[in-house]
């Protein structure tokens, strides 16, 4: 080793800040995706619990669970895609606390890269992550006797809304991985926030038989009108009811968490 | 010559009572290696992250290449490299990975990145390793990939934050060498060590923190010069048996008495006939050695003496 074989520099490239944002989130989305790609364990043992739950509501409770008008597999497979997607979402919170810890990230605060970077790149692999897990849940919603019986068109409005839902779920909890001490309990942190959530929803049975301070929750609460619209796009009947409202909710949230991520990622010390 | 970096009266504050910073001035002439020497906790990582941009300070003032470090942060981290405990490689990609991330993050195109990760490895010696994610790899080939990936765009200041803390002597040999190679080269190096045998050998100035402020400042040989030329260590049994010998000689003694455990540390530079009276003196109280020494004093004792601590006693780090 002399001192005459260190690299020659090479000019940084000039480019305006928005494309440098954009081109700094896709290094670090790729950046994820590798990581991903590296650790398949982690993908497939993500996919067999919502499989599990898939069999167990399917073939155990389903048959107790009255759903008028519908099949209780297609009532279902809307609850499972959307609670799929949105325990995904975890994943942001997971790597990001878990960046924090190996000081990855206090790296990246000493580059000349675009702020945003880290946390859209972190969001976006994520939400490439779970287009993977829609399609695995989608296979074995098929093989289970799940169908559409709307149309192609409607169900790919079905998943690009769950998708839009788990990537505004992602800025909350890539907030939440900010702020935990450790991934450890980032990954805790997630679980009261997410159960009742998706059990206090139409999710696994209609709101109908609930008390009436919980189906009040469990109608209006963003998850629900989410599912609900997915259940309407994937099997027919009115779908603006619950679209519209669902497209508020997140665009509301998405309004909320990611300039809190964001603001939580400048103050991290 | 001019300054590479300077930093005037920095004061960090964590959670409103821990003063991380309490006031550090400090400067590094272009081309030289500072040693920023303190045990843990001492303010020494917090330093290094003001200095690199990751943290803001409460007040004071620092310019790294000319640049503020708060008001033209980005033009201050396109020139500089970070490598050390706290800045890490990613262990999921492979080497190779590691350093072309980090070259288009610097705003080099995919090629340019790709082409100085391919040399980098070759350097440090990774090229049979760079297709292995990195945690595969043995400490002291982590701590080489981490100082690569802070020399992509070779920048004229580099901050090395415990280069060498947790590798084997061999490792830390080769890091050694490695900054020593790009000081030739006419890199400006701050260094923070809690080794002072590293501070020693790699610094032209050693600045000494603790809790938070620098409490001395000079060469090597300057810091040692305090503590006189020759130090006589006695053992005692025990360190009360140290402390009542020490009684002895504070206040009359020409020089530094320093106690240290059960060892008596004196300087004796007026030669034999100065180690002869200690000698005299301990035997008429009637207090017994069990066992002496003759030595140069080193960057320990300096520590020691400013301190009346150890440096290399650890405490928590600051977070």
């Amino acid at each position: 080793m002399t001192s005459s074989v260190l690299p020659e520099a090479a000019v940084p490239m000039k480019r305006s800040r928005v494309r440098r944002a954009f081109g700094d989130a896709m290094v670090l989305t790729e950046r994820n995706l590798i990581a991903n790609l590296r650790i398949p364990e982690s993908l497939f043992f993500s996919s067999v619990q919502p499989i599990m739950f898939v069999l167990l509501f399917r073939y155990v409770f389903g048959g107790a669970i009255a759903t008028p008008g519908m099949n209780y597999v297609d009532y279902l497979m809307a609850g499972i895609f959307v609670q799929t997607v949105m325990f995904g979402s975890i994943n942001t919170s997971i790597g990001l606390a878990e960046d924090l810890q190996k000081g990855l990230i206090e790296r990246f605060r000493s580059l000349p890269m675009a702020r945003s970077a880290v946390l859209a790149g972190r969001t976006t692999s994520d939400l490439l992550r779970n287009v993977v897990v829609i399609v695995i849940i989608s296979l074995v919603g098929f093989a289970v006797g799940f169908r559409i019986h709307t149309n192609a068109l409607a169900f790919l409005g079905a998943v690009l809304l769950m998708l839009f839902f788990a990537y505004v779920i992602s800025w909350g909890f890539a907030y939440i991985g900010l702020a935990a001490p450790n991934s450890e309990v980032a990954q805790l942190m997630a679980f009261p926030i997410l159960f009742p959530l998706t059990f206090a929803s139409t999710a696994f049975v209609p709101s109908s038989t609930m008390p009436g301070w919980l189906r009040a929750f469990a109608e209006h609460q963003p998850v629900s009108l989410v599912i609900n619209s997915v259940r309407a796009l994937t099997q027919g009947g009115p779908t603006a009811r619950w679209v519209i409202p669902a497209l508020i909710w997140c665009t509301a949230l998405l309004v909320l968490f990611a300039p809190l991520a964001v603001w939580r990622y400048r103050r991290i010390t | 010559m001019s300054a590479a970096i300077e930093a005037e009266g920095l004061v960090k504050t964590f959670g409103g009572d821990v003063r991380a910073l309490d006031g550090v001035t400090l400067s590094v002439e272009e081309g030289t290696v500072l040693g920023l020497l303190g045990p843990n906790g001492a303010g020494k990582t917090t330093t290094v992250r003001v200095l690199t941009t990751t943290l803001v300070p409460d007040s004071g003032a620092a310019r790294v290449n000319g640049f503020d470090v708060v008001k033209q942060a980005n033009k201050v981290r396109s020139s500089i490299g970070l490598a050390g405990q706290y800045a890490a490689v990613d262990e999921n990609l492979t080497g190779r990975e590691n350093l072309r991330m980090v070259g288009q993050l610097l705003q080099l195109s995919r090629r340019d990145a790709s082409r100085i990760a391919d040399e980098l490895l070759e350097r440090f010696d990774l090229t049979t390793a760079a297709n292995r994610p990195s945690k595969t790899y043995s400490g002291g080939m982590r701590r080489r990939l981490d100082i690569a990936a802070a020399l992509v765009h070779r920048p004229p200041v580099l901050f090395l934050d415990e280069p060498t803390t947790g590798l084997d002597p061999k490792s830390r040999n080769a890091v050694w060498a490695v900054v020593e190679e790009l000081v030739a080269d006419g890199t400006t190096v701050l260094l923070t060590t809690q080794y002072l045998e590293e501070a020693d050998r790699l610094a032209d100035r050693i600045v000494v923190v603790d809790r938070g402020a620098v409490i001395a400042e000079g060469t090597a040989a300057e810091l040692k010069a305090d503590l006189g030329e020759t130090v006589l260590d006695l053992g005692f049994v025990d360190p009360d048996t140290a402390e009542r010998a020490a009684v002895l000689f504070r206040g009359s003694w020409q020089g530094g008495v320093v106690v240290d455990g059960s060892l008596l540390e004196l300087s004796v530079d007026s030669g034999p006939s100065q180690v002869m009276l200690a000698l005299r003196e301990l035997d008429s109280a009637g207090i017994s050695a069990n066992r002496m020494a003759l030595r140069e004093p080193s960057l320990d004792d300096v520590f020691l003496s400013l301190t009346g601590r150890r440096a290399e006693i650890t405490e928590e780090e600051e977070s």
